[in-house]
């Protein structure tokens, strides 16, 4: 097997199973260099969240939920409670899609449940983190996020590596419900090493007037990502949103999209994708499907090269069924204006400091509809990043 | 105090795209000072600027450029503009992603001067968290560079062109924005210099000018009191000035 076929391609029997790792049983048996590392992806104990989970390996180390109306549990647990959970698990995802779901299928090291009883809003965003501390294993979680009708969630994942671990292998299915008129935000803001895979498996399924919006950040060197969640917009004006904010090393490989599927009058969607090559490889997916009438949808692929090495590819795909459908897209790659660089420069930037400004502003994109809050842990994410391009 | 040469460009050859433009320029600005450059558009009057401001594509084949003394003929934009040299852009290009207002700061560079207190001053306080340049009228394009260079606060400004594109409203408030940039209210002796690049002379009506330039094929061809020569050039165009007696010996 070539070394870039087994960066797209991992196999599960090089790693060991998460089971096997040094499971903390507390977050007290934490060092600081790991609190170093976990705050660098914005995890802070003392910030105002509605619940948090935090999973090592392959073990639920922390879950607290503060509000009524909001349910946060190990799904294992949560799989024990209810039956009711048969409705809603391997739903969205197929357990046969590839050997990664079938093997979570068959060993699942746990994954959270959330569920946001009806009408419940909540303010502040609950924060999850699946963390790899040993090295060499292949965690697989399965989560299972539920809003109910007329509720709202703000859920932010940041998901990283020992400081000392550089390989590993993350499996992560994840299933989103959102019943009429609820609305969920995702943002995962990843910061895996240098050795890790990462592959999430994910479904959405968003009824009538529903909101989801989805934003993925990956900032630093990573083996290989590859992920093409797949929401189906099956209410009348439900509505999705993908985002995805990328920057590519050199030795990353990047394969990153989604797929929605406009299934309702008046449903809309949108995938918004940044990605920024310094000598890794960005793929940018993106398929819209109008299955409906009325229906709204665009796709706005951009990339920045910075390097001759490495690639970005823009791959969007436009599918209607309908006349009356409203579908476009953009994509466009390059390089920085010299004329941008300049002008800084005139400013008084060194040219390194101006690149890295308009890198940036490159990625800082606005998600219309995303909290203020994670639209600054992203920003703030960028600017961290900034200083490393 | 005042009369130090703050700019100094010697006999100054420059290459654009394998082009001669300038042909052996020579000028010397005071501190304290301002003066016009005119000339027909391909002259070389931006090229000038430009190749003060340092930028690459302007190639020095001959000749020097001094700046409170010292040869900066060689020094990146950014080294003259640590120095003191700004420049307002004709065109600027939009820097997507980047608010004005974090801009303003990096031209600050911590020298205390309040962003929010001029932009507020100028009316320009809404453009703030806009990105630098997006979708900016004429007129606003102006105001965020003259913005840009109060708050860099540069001892010597080029400006090419202020006045184009911008309404009479506008003129006023971009008027009093170049006061203030060259301390042209102020008694005290003056510390700023400016280079003014103009084809319709409106902006001196409002910033006037100590001494002005005609600009023919990449050389200067005289020098004088600029309300006459932009009269003369209005009453005669350039053709006169080809054939005027006060044209500088070669």
């Amino acid at each position: 097997m070539s070394e870039k076929d087994r960066r797209i391609r991992p196999r599960i029997e090089d790693f060991r199973p998460a089971k096997e790792g040094h499971i903390p049983r507390s977050l007290e048996e934490l060092s600081p260099e790991e609190w170093a590392r976990l705050k660098e992806v914005g995890i802070e104990p003392e910030a105002p969240r509605e619940g948090e989970f935090f999973q090592a390996d392959a073990r639920v180390v922390h879950c607290r939920t503060l509000p009524e109306g909001l349910e946060l549990l190990p799904i294992t647990e949560a799989l024990r409670k209810y039956d009711w959970i048969e409705e809603y698990w391997w739903k969205t995802v197929d357990r046969d899609k590839d050997e990664y779901t079938r093997a979570t299928d068959e060993d699942l090291d746990d994954g959270y449940f959330i569920r946001v009883l009806p009408g419940v809003r909540l303010i502040y965003p609950v924060q999850t983190c699946l963390y790899i501390r040993t090295p060499g294993v292949v965690q697989k979680v399965h989560n299972l996020i539920i809003v109910e009708e007329g509720a709202e969630l703000n859920l932010i994942t940041a998901c990283t590596t020992h400081p000392g671990v550089r390989s590993g292998f993350h499996i992560g299915v994840s299933e989103f419900y959102v019943k009429r008129k609820g609305k969920l935000t995702f943002t995962m803001i990843h910061n895996w090493a240098d050795e890790t895979y990462v592959r999430p498996r994910t479904g959405v399924r968003v009824e009538e007037e529903g909101t989801y919006i989805s934003t993925y950040v990956t900032l630093h060197p990573v083996a290989s990502v590859q992920s093409m969640p797949v929401c189906r917009l099956v209410g009348e004006g439900a509505r999705a949103v993908f985002g995805s904010v990328v920057v590519a090393p050199r030795n990353s490989y990047l394969d990153l999209g989604a797929v929605v599927s406009l299934e309702a009058p008046n449903s809309r969607a949108e995938i918004i994708s940044r990605s920024v090559s310094t000598g890794g490889e960005s793929i940018a997916r993106g398929h819209l499907i109008g299955r409906a009438p009325q229906i709204k949808a665009h796709l706005e692929c951009q990339g920045l090269m910075l390097s001759d090495e490495g690639a970005i590819k823009a791959i969007p795909q436009l599918d209607a069924y309908y006349a009356h459908v409203d579908m476009s897209h953009e994509a466009a790659v390059g390089k920085i204006a010299q004329e941008e660089i300049e002008y800084l420069m005139a400013r008084g930037l060194s040219e390194e400091e101006a690149t890295s400004l308009i890198v940036q502003g490159f990625l800082s994109v606005r998600i219309e509809g995303l909290p203020a809050e994670l639209q600054k842990r992203i920003d703030q994410a960028v600017a961290l990043a900034r200083q490393g391009l | 105090m005042g009369k130090e040469p703050w700019l100094e460009v010697r006999d100054l050859w420059v290459e654009v795209e394998g082009k001669e433009v300038l042909k052996g320029v020579s000028l010397v600005l005071p501190r304290g000072e301002t003066h016009a450059l005119f000339g027909r558009n391909g002259s070389g009057k931006t090229t000038l600027l430009m190749t003060i401001m340092g930028f690459p594509a302007y190639k020095v084949r001959h000749g020097q450029i001094l700046f409170k003394g010292e040869d900066i003929t060689s020094l990146p934009p950014y080294e003259r503009a640590k120095r003191g040299i700004g420049i307002m852009f004709q065109r600027p290009p939009t820097i997507r992603g980047v608010k004005l207002r974090e801009m303003l700061k990096l031209c600050a560079k911590d020298n205390g001067i309040r962003i929010e207190e001029l932009a507020r001053e100028f009316g320009f306080e809404g453009f703030l968290d806009r990105d630098v340049n997006r979708g900016f009228s004429g007129g606003e394009l102006k105001k965020s560079e003259l913005l840009q260079l109060l708050i860099q606060d540069p001892d010597l400004v080029l400006l090419d062109e202020p006045e184009s594109g911008v309404d009479m409203e506008n003129l006023q408030v971009i008027g009093r924005m170049i006061r203030r940039l060259l301390q042209k209210d102020t008694h005290r002796p003056r510390t700023k210099s400016g280079l003014i690049i103009t084809h319709t002379g409106f902006i001196l009506q409002f910033v006037p000018a100590d001494l002005g330039y005609v600009m023919i094929d990449g050389t200067i061809y005289c020098q004088g009191n600029p309300q006459e020569i932009f009269e003369g050039i209005q009453k005669h165009g350039y053709e006169e000035c080809i054939s005027c007696l006060r044209r500088i010996e070669e």
